[in-house]
Order: structure tokens, then sequence, then C-alpha cells
């Protein structure tokens, strides 16, 4: 009770909080019940028919939704590996630009097309990437193309891939520029003296000294191997694509959403956010294991 | 020194270039959508347009202008984004600075901090969401796009560790003052804390005004969208039949230019908030992802 009396007021600047977090995440945990019938809207959860393990079963045994399963693995994959990839190597080069006004520049430019949603991006690269548009044209001068970016399932996945690193490559940037502004120049000085060419120094020097912070970038992503970007694959795949393209986000509200079949849908979402959940918690502890890393 | 031999200074030229060309590759899209609004129909038609409008014309902006469906979303977008904020600054406010009080001072924060952390790394899905927002009728209401979004672990955790930074000393004399915390967070750690706000401010500035999807999924007459799911709609899924428009206002939103416009507005203020966000978000980024 004395505790209560010292600690009351923190407990009502969390309330709101609260109130938001248990009906909108909270009541909605509780409906994963639905993965496990044949939810019908009109009889509600307690009128609904049980069926067990089906809808997962189901879901192994569909030929459209294991496809979907490798889809995402596939895209979010590759997005997760170039993703770490190409911002490390760019925030190594330039840091070697010494002009501060120009490396500004570059880097304000780079951090834009984060900020844009991918409404406002699909449109503009359903556009950029037609077969009469910018991209096919500029092409067309070196006698290539025209491809169908978008409504070709072999381009398809290629398209999405390249946009996401054209989009979000300058922001992952930024955690590598503060880590190498964190390195010790003595280490340089040191290694000058030594006669070490700049190559040398960036793989002796700057390349171990980030390690670290990659590793954890790294391990943090994984629980994003389901999530191979809804938004984007919404607002840039058709019917064409849906072989190569489909994923299990754009799946699941084609299925429940659209065609109401919401026992399946809740079972295929469910699936998602135990394996992410899981990969999560594993990445988390061989964070905090490897370098200390906590969220709170 | 390195900076001086052959090998070096070769290197440095074309590593500026390549650089270079990449940073303009990152605005190329948003210059060619721009130089395409201003072009006449003809122009765009014909894939005339590259970086630079072909016979200026300001035909789009006025036919745009012209079109009530997309101003009321204009409007729509503008008001979810200013109460959408509005809303999410105060329980963020609220809720970072008692969770930045240490265990020993705040007896069971570490249970309010599981109840935001499995928030994040769990969730019931589409479906049980989608119902849930059914069940409590938000279906077709102006607060589906603000209230479901309202608390985002990731602006608590950044606002938190604001104020952990900030001078145990002051908050102590305030309290020996006898300032209750309520007084202490609004009179003292508001004024100082002006610079977290404005970053929590940005981000949530910059979702409200993205989100689209909330949109698409709970609202079903097209005079209730906000900008982003319109665009997306008229743009991405050239669907025009939710906004039952004659063949002449069809006109007024499917014709290139038209869209370019479209698309240009709705970008417009995130490139007007962009410089202030960029001062933020740098440290925002930083201090939520990784620490020490």
């Amino acid at each position: 009770m004395k505790t209560l009396k010292k600690t009351w007021p923190f407990h009502v600047m969390l309330l709101p909080a609260m109130i938001f977090l248990i009906i909108f995440s909270y009541i909605p945990m509780g409906g994963i019940v639905m993965a496990f019938q044949d939810y019908k809207p009109w009889l509600g959860i307690s009128g609904s028919e049980w069926v067990g393990l089906d809808n997962f079963r189901y879901l192994f045994e569909r030929e459209d939704s294991v496809q979907v399963i490798w889809n995402t693995l596939f895209i979010a994959v590759l997005k997760l590996i170039f993703n770490l990839v190409v911002p490390f190597v760019f925030a190594i080069l330039l840091n070697e630009i010494r002009k501060t006004a120009l490396q500004r520049g570059i880097q304000t430019l780079v951090y834009l097309p984060h900020f844009l949603s991918w409404v406002i991006l699909g449109g503009i690269l359903i556009d950029l990437l037609a077969t009469g548009g910018l991209v096919n044209r500029v092409l067309g001068v070196f006698g290539l193309g025209p491809y169908f970016f978008l409504g070709d399932n072999d381009w398809f996945r290629f398209t999405v891939i390249v946009s996401d690193i054209w989009k979000e490559f300058g922001y992952s940037t930024i955690i590598f520029l503060a880590a190498l502004a964190g390195i010790d120049p003595s280490q340089y000085e040191a290694a000058e003296i030594d006669g070490a060419t700049r190559l040398k120094q960036t793989l002796h020097i700057t390349v171990p000294s980030l390690i670290p912070i990659l590793m954890v970038v790294g391990t943090l992503a994984l629980g994003n191997v389901l999530n191979a970007g809804f938004d984007q694959i919404f607002n840039l795949y058709n019917p064409l694509v849906y072989e190569k393209g489909d994923i299990i986000d754009t799946f699941v509200y084609r299925t429940a959403i659209l065609n109401g079949e919401m026992g399946f849908g809740t079972a295929i979402g469910l699936f998602k956010s135990v394996i992410s959940m899981i990969l999560i918690l594993i990445s988390y502890r061989l964070a905090y294991k490897w370098a200390g890393y906590r969220i709170f | 020194m390195y900076h001086k031999t052959t090998g070096y200074r070769v290197f440095n030229v074309f590593n500026t270039i390549f650089l270079i060309f990449l940073a303009v590759l990152c605005i190329i899209p948003l210059v060619h959508v721009l130089a395409v609004s201003f072009s006449s129909k003809a122009a765009a038609d014909a894939n005339l347009v590259s970086l630079w409008p072909v016979g200026f014309s300001l035909e789009a902006y006025k036919k745009t202008a012209a079109n009530p469906l997309f101003l009321h979303s204009l409007w729509v977008s503008v008001m979810r984004t200013v109460v959408g904020t509005a809303i999410t600054l105060l329980i963020t406010f609220l809720a970072a600075y008692a969770l930045s009080k240490e265990n020993s001072v705040f007896k069971g924060r570490n249970v309010y901090s599981w109840i935001f952390v499995f928030s994040m790394i769990f969730n019931g899905g589409l479906v049980p969401f989608y119902i849930v927002i059914q069940k409590i009728g938000l279906i077709n209401s102006f607060w589906v796009l603000v209230l479901p979004g309202a608390v985002n672990t990731f602006l608590v955790i950044l606002m938190l560790n604001f104020f952990r930074g900030i001078p145990k000393e002051l908050e102590e004399a305030a309290l020996i003052d006898g300032a209750g915390h309520f007084r202490t967070l609004f009179r003292i750690f508001l004024p100082i804390s002006l610079p977290s706000i404005a970053t929590v401010a940005l981000f949530s500035m910059v979702f409200h005004w993205n989100s689209w999807f909330d949109g698409l999924l709970y609202l079903n007459n097209a005079k209730d969208f906000p900008l982003a799911t319109f665009l997306q709609t008229v743009i991405i899924q050239q669907d025009m039949s939710s906004m039952s428009v004659n063949p002449k206002e069809m006109e007024l939103i499917s014709q290139t230019t038209v869209k370019a416009a479209q698309i240009f507005i709705g970008s417009a203020p995130i490139l007007i908030v962009y410089p202030f966000l960029q001062k933020y978000f740098v440290k925002g980024m930083t201090v939520g992802s990784v620490k020490g």
C-alpha cells in the first residue's frame, strides 16, 4: 500500500497507453482461436465450428499457399542480405569523402526515399517501369529491352528487391555512419606511420570496427524473415505475377478479407506471427549476448 | 600520407562520381513526376517527358484542384495527421516518463515494459484485428485512422531514452520542493524535452500522412478516404468503382499528367518537413536502435 501511494502517478500515466494496447493489441491476440475454427461472421467466435488443425493442414496442402510461403522467404531473405551489404559498403565509401558539404548533400538525397510511402513510390515506379516508361527508353538507347519489369514473373522479384534497396539503403546507412564516427582516429594515425595504404587501413581498421554493429543489425533483422514488405508488393503487383510475387501478407488479405476465408486467413497469420516471434526472441538473445544490446 | 598518393586520388575521383550518381538516382523519379505534372497532356501521353516539362502547362494542377474528391481526401489527411499526432504525443509523453524510472523507484515497471515489448513482437494478425475494429464500431469512422496506431512502442522507447539522459538532480529538486510527478513532468520536463517531442511528432506525422491501408480496409466510402488511400485507389488500382464518378470526372482523375500532379501533391508535405525531419531522425534512429 505504501509503495502504491508513491507510485500511483506512474500507473495513471501508463493508463492511456495500456487501454490502447489492450484494445488494439491484446484483444486481437485472443482472436487467434479463429485459426482453429471454420469461422463464419454470422455465427461469431462462440458459434463457429471447431475444426482443430484443419486450417493448418490445409495451409501446407494447398499449392498456392506453399508457393506463397516460399516467395515470402525468397524475397525477404534477399532483401535482408542486400539491405545489410549495400549500406555497409556505401557508408565506408561515403566516409572517404572529406568535403563535409558534399557528404551532407549526398546524405540528404539518399535518405529521402525512405520517407515516401509505397503508394507514392509505387505510382512513380509503375510509370517509370512501363514498357514506354523512362527506364525502358534509357535502356532502349543501349539497344536493350523493353522489359516487363512489373508484368513478368521472372522480372518481378528482381524489381521488388532492387526498388526496396533503392528506397532503404540510404536510411540504413545512418547506423554505420554513426559507428564510423566513433572509431578512434589514433588507430589510423598509427597505421599511417607504419606506411599502411588506405585500402589496408580500411580492411584492417574500418571493417573490423564495423563488424559488431553489422552483427547487431543483422541479427535484429532476423525477425523480418517472413516480412517481405506488404506495402511494396501490394502497390506493385498484379495478377500476372501472383505466381512469383505473392507473399503471405498479400495472400492473407485476398483470401481472408476479399474471399471471406476468415479461419484460414487467421491460421496463416498465426503461422507467420509465431515463427516471427521465435526469430525475434532468438535474435534479441543473440544481440544481447554478442553486443550487450537491449531494447529497454 | 595516403591522401597524396596517385592511387588514392584516382579512387577519390571515381568514388565521388559514383556516390553523386547514386544520390541523383534517389531523386530522379521524383523529378520525373514533377516534370510530367507540368507538361502538356499530349507530350506526356506520347512519353516525351523525361526530366524537364515538355509543353509547359498548369492544366493538371487546375484539374486536380477542381476535383472535390481529391480536395476532401486532402482535408481528411490533414485532420488525421493533426489529431493522430496530438493523441500519440500525449500518450507517448506520459508513458515514457513513467517507464524511464528505475525499477527501484517504480515497482511494477517491468510488468508494463513487458506489456509494451510483447505487443511489438507478437500480434494476432490481420483477421482478428479486423474483427475487433468491426466489433467496436470503427468501420467507416474517421477514428479508425487515428486510434489503432496511437501507441507506438518504438516512439515510447525513443522518448524514454531521452528522459533517461536528463540529470536526476533536476527531478529530485522538483520533488523535494513538493511538486508531484505530473507537475514535474509538465513544468520541468516538457520545456527541455522539445527536441525529443519534435522527433516523435515528426515520425508520427510521416506515419499518418503515408498510411493508406487502414483507409482501404476499414472505410467503404471513397468520400471518407485520406489522400494516401485515394491515391492508392486511383493511381495504383485504377479502380474508380467506389467513387461513383461519371466519365467526365474520370478524366479529371486518370489522365497521366493529373496523376503525376496528384502524386507530387501527395509527397509535397513530406518534402516540406524533410529538412526538419533530417535534423532529428539521425539522433532518433541511433538512440532507438543501438545503445552501448
